[in-house]
């Protein structure tokens, strides 16, 4: 037997390069790492934990606790403890942390330690204290070594951008030159927040910078798990369950053993493995084998178009679900209601349909294991290795790589212990390789659902009792968003409802917030069109009493001269969102094709406020990003299912929003606040379905009710 | 089976079984892992590489298909990212995740090569060929609209 990896501190921070068919380790050279805590020092003796390590060529490593999956935060956090640092921005590096959650992760309430699960947009905001503090600590171990190296006191001591400075003595040393001497105080303080740099002196907070990801990722460089190559590696593939929980029997294993390059066959609860010496081998096998899917799951069933009249039956039922919000007294003010508005909205399944497919590489030898993936969930994908093969946690490598898109998908592990399973039967690395179609036929996806709206309108014409119903297939995921916590309805009552129909439903950029806001800010349209109101105006009326939110709808109302001319054959729409603690607004510009039914959105105008914001350009990306992916959701995108399979395949059937369908112009205002950092990543998209639902009303009279609006769907409704 | 070619201006020579196709060939056999896998059927451009100076979908080309030709790939593209594609990409700061944009930069080079000074039509329905989940299509059409303007 092998020992277990041993987890020093050098190991820990080598990384892996590729090249020549072997990996190759550098380890990092240089002086120490500080500690984060000081009690590891005792609990962990020898061991030197850390955010940031500095080199004696005065290079600069920040360690970045967050999944990189597009969405910036490896830059982003890495500029946060750099700004407190003082550092010199083009000196600094980022290396990913190692998978050691006590030290790198945060609790839900933003405390250290905790999980280093990268979901909910929750990276900058969660970490935005803790390493303001670490950087912090950083500079205070600077300037403590150069006081005692030129036996001045620390209170006399400066920093500018890399360097120390001494104006009495007019000296100045940099930080590179600091590591010559570099030595660990015995104590690291905590600093108090008092002592933090005053926001007015950021250089970077706020402003502008490059993503150190993106040169990388312009020339091919930039290494994705997918491009890890290890010695002796093979290739695998897995023929899944096409009914979610049906069992595999391979009718030809004879005849695919035999097979040009094939390696194995492992056979699988869920399906058939087979490993080969070439993804060419491993894909005609794939194709060749003959299997038959046994058992009588519970998904068999599902069939997606019918669902939605179980869902109706649930809604209309007494049985009662998930109380998200109950105030008030709402069947007394139904019922004395002067009006009722009532709509159903339905959104069917999407798929996250990230560019990377799923993919891992393993090495699973005797006692141990060495994986490389891209994953949201480090540290718990780290674990579920432990707990598959049985062996202690300190005996899993896991490297962390680049993520190709991961929007919810990259949270779960699955495919991460396919490659474990397959490389562990064959007793060399593997490389397990997902083809478009398994990514899509073996998705999880956002959930479908009904939504059931119905609004009470008193004599003077106010919202006053709302009722909202979502029934659906996804358990939790269902509620996000489901509440209206900026608009002020007396009587309301918020409920989820679920139909269990035995397949694999996830998280998926924004959650329940697209579905429900689609429903919500569409239904607020309606009431507004009834009522004869300004849609916006009823806005503005419904969140009077929230400034922050009124400023980013105006904000947005403004940007799109809301209420001036619209060009001719063309209408707007307006739509409010709050996610992750960002509010976000935005207003859309269409144009609609009636003999072919194709919706065309030229312009889209975007407001959010979300508290400080470290890097604003990123940060409009990350809202046109939004905008985008939304727009395709909302126009092109449905997963269906047919006796409990999947029906679409490959980007043909599933069809993704292409360059020359995206907006013509995109604008985007970031409101300026000094409020703590909330989330950016998801916030722009859950609004894209009422807005164009919105502005397609103001164009043709009618309202498209079911996501996605395609051009099948759109001539059903202009044609009602 | 050996199919040689040049690949970015030096002359490779590789052996495989007669099935093998490009993609796999460049990415797996000879480790140049900057083109992309995205979906196989010529559908998503990630995997796009030059033929002879066109645009082509490496996952459906068989090797033997460039025979005697000359491929380009992204790493071959320029020398420290020198291309005016690479250096407007960076600007504009384009990529999110990256995985899509090896595709994008050599389909967009491949339409600068033929014409320099396309309109903003010919870029769309030329882009369209390559897909971007994260949703950068507004900053690839700003990038590339500032490499037309400053050459
Ligand atoms: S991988 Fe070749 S077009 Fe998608
Ligand atoms: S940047 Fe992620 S797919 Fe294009």
């Amino acid at each position: 037997m092998e020992t277990p990896i041993k987890e020093n501190k050098i190991s820990r921070r080598k990384f892996l390069k590729r090249g020549g068919g072997i990996t190759f380790l550098i380890a990092a050279a240089g002086v120490p790492v500080w500690g984060l805590r000081n009690h590891e020092k005792e609990t962990n003796p020898g061991q030197i934990t850390a955010w940031v390590h500095l080199d004696e060529n005065g290079t600069i490593t920040i360690y970045n606790p967050a999944a990189e999956m597009g969405q910036g935060t490896m830059t982003a956090l890495a500029a946060i403890v750099a700004e407190e640092m003082d550092a010199d921005w083009s000196m600094v590096k980022i290396m990913d942390a190692p998978v050691e959650p006590e030290i790198y992760g945060i609790g839900w309430g933003g405390e250290r330690g905790g999980s280093m699960l990268t979901v909910g947009s929750r990276s900058v905001s969660g970490h935005y204290r803790n390493l303001r503090q670490s950087g912090a600590q950083a500079r205070y171990v600077l300037l403590h070594n150069v006081a005692r190296e030129w036996k001045v006191d620390i209170k006399e001591l400066t920093t500018q951008e890399g360097h120390v400075i001494h104006s009495k003595s007019n000296r100045k040393i940099s930080y590179g030159e600091i590591a010559g001497f570099i030595q660990l105080p015995e104590e690291l303080p905590e600093i108090p927040e008092s002592e933090w740099k005053d926001p007015k002196d950021f250089r970077l907070i706020g402003k502008e910078f490059q993503r150190k990801d993106i040169p990388e990722k312009v020339d091919g460089s930039a290494v994705f798990s997918t491009d890890i190559m290890v010695q002796d590696m093979v290739y695998g593939v897995v023929s899944r369950s096409p009914v979610n929980g049906s069992k595999p029997e391979l009718k030809n294993e004879s005849e695919i053993k035999a097979l040009d390059g094939m390696l194995g066959v492992l056979m699988l609860d869920h399906g058939i493995g087979l490993v080969a010496d070439s993804m060419e081998s491993v894909l005609k096998a794939k194709r060749n084998c003959q299997i038959s899917w046994n058992g009588n799951p519970k998904a068999l069933g599902h069939n997606s178009r019918e669902a939605y009249e179980d869902y109706n039956k649930m809604a209309e039922s007494d049985s009662s679900g998930n109380i998200i919000t109950s105030s008030g007294n709402l069947r007394n003010e139904l019922s004395l209601s002067d009006k009722i508005i009532k709509a159903d909205y339905k959104n069917d399944y999407v798929y996250h349909a990230q560019m990377e497919p799923l993919n891992a590489v393993a090495h699973v030898k005797a006692d141990r294991a060495e994986v490389w993936a891209g994953t949201q969930a480090a540290d718990g994908t780290r674990k579920a290795i432990a707990d598959h093969l049985k062996i202690p946690l300190e005996s899993v490598k896991l490297h962390t790589c680049f993520l190709g898109g991961g929007f919810g998908r990259r949270s779960m592990t699955d495919y991460v212990l396919e490659a474990v399973d397959l490389s562990k039967a064959m007793g060399r690395p593997v490389k397990l390789q997902w083809t478009r179609e398994d990514d899509i036929q073996f998705g999880a996806f956002r959930p479908m659902s009904l939504q059931c709206m119905e609004a009470g309108i008193d004599q003077k014409g106010k919202i006053n009792a709302w009722r909202h119903v979502v029934v659906g297939t996804g358990g939790g995921l269902l509620g996000s968003g489901a509440d209206i916590p900026f608009y002020d309805i007396p009587n309301k009552h918020i409920e989820v409802r679920n139909i269990d129909h035995g397949i694999r439903t996830k998280h998926w950029r924004a959650v329940g917030h697209g579905p429900n806001k689609f429903a919500i800010e569409t239904f607020l349209d309606e009431i507004a069109v009834a009522q004869k109101l300004d849609p916006y105006q009823l806005r503005r009326e419904l969140m009077k009493n929230h400034p922050r939110a009124l400023k980013v709808l105006d904000t947005a109302a403004k940007m799109a001269d809301w209420g001036g001319k619209v060009p001719e054959g063309r209408a707007r729409g307006i739509g409010f969102a709050e996610r992750s603690g960002t509010l976000a607004a935005g207003v859309c510009e269409i144009s609609l094709n009636r003999n072919t039914g194709k919706i065309k959105v030229h312009k889209i105008w975007g407001a959010m406020d979300a508290g400080v914001v470290v890097h604003p350009q990123n940060a409009k990306g990350q809202m046109e990003g939004a905008l985008v992916m939304g727009l395709s959701s909302v126009l092109n995108e449905s997963i269906t299912f047919k006796d409990g399979r999947v029906e679409q395949s490959n980007f043909n059937n599933y069809p993704l929003l292409r360059m020359e369908d995206s907006p013509e112009e995109i604008a985007i205002e970031i409101i300026p606040s000094t409020e703590p950092p909330a989330g950016i990543g998801e916030a722009g998209l859950p609004f894209m379905g009422a807005v164009v639902s919105n502005a397609f009303a103001s164009l043709t009279g009618k309202r498209l009710r079911h996501m996605p609006f395609t051009p099948e769907k759109v001539k059903e409704v202009l044609a009602s | 089976m050996t199919t040689s070619f040049i690949l970015n201006g030096k002359k490779v020579e590789v052996t495989a079984a007669s099935d093998a196709n490009l993609l796999w060939t460049l990415r797996e056999r000879l480790q140049l892992t900057g083109t992309k896998y995205g979906c196989g059927a010529s559908f998503c451009g990630t995997c796009t590489v030059h033929l002879e100076g066109k645009p082509i979908k490496a996952c459906v080309t068989p090797l033997s298909a460039v025979e005697g030709k000359e491929v380009l790939t992204i790493e071959g593209l320029s020398e420290n990212r020198s291309h005016p594609l690479q250096i407007a990409w960076i600007e504009e700061q384009v990529p999110q995740c990256g995985y899509c944009h090896s595709g994008q930069i050599m389909q967009a080079a491949a339409l600068l090569k033929a014409n320099p000074n396309p309109s903003r039509e010919e870029i769309l329905s030329h882009m369209n060929a390559v897909l971007c989940r994260c949703g950068t299509y507004p900053r690839i059409m700003k990038a590339i609209e500032k490499t037309i303007q400053n050459t």
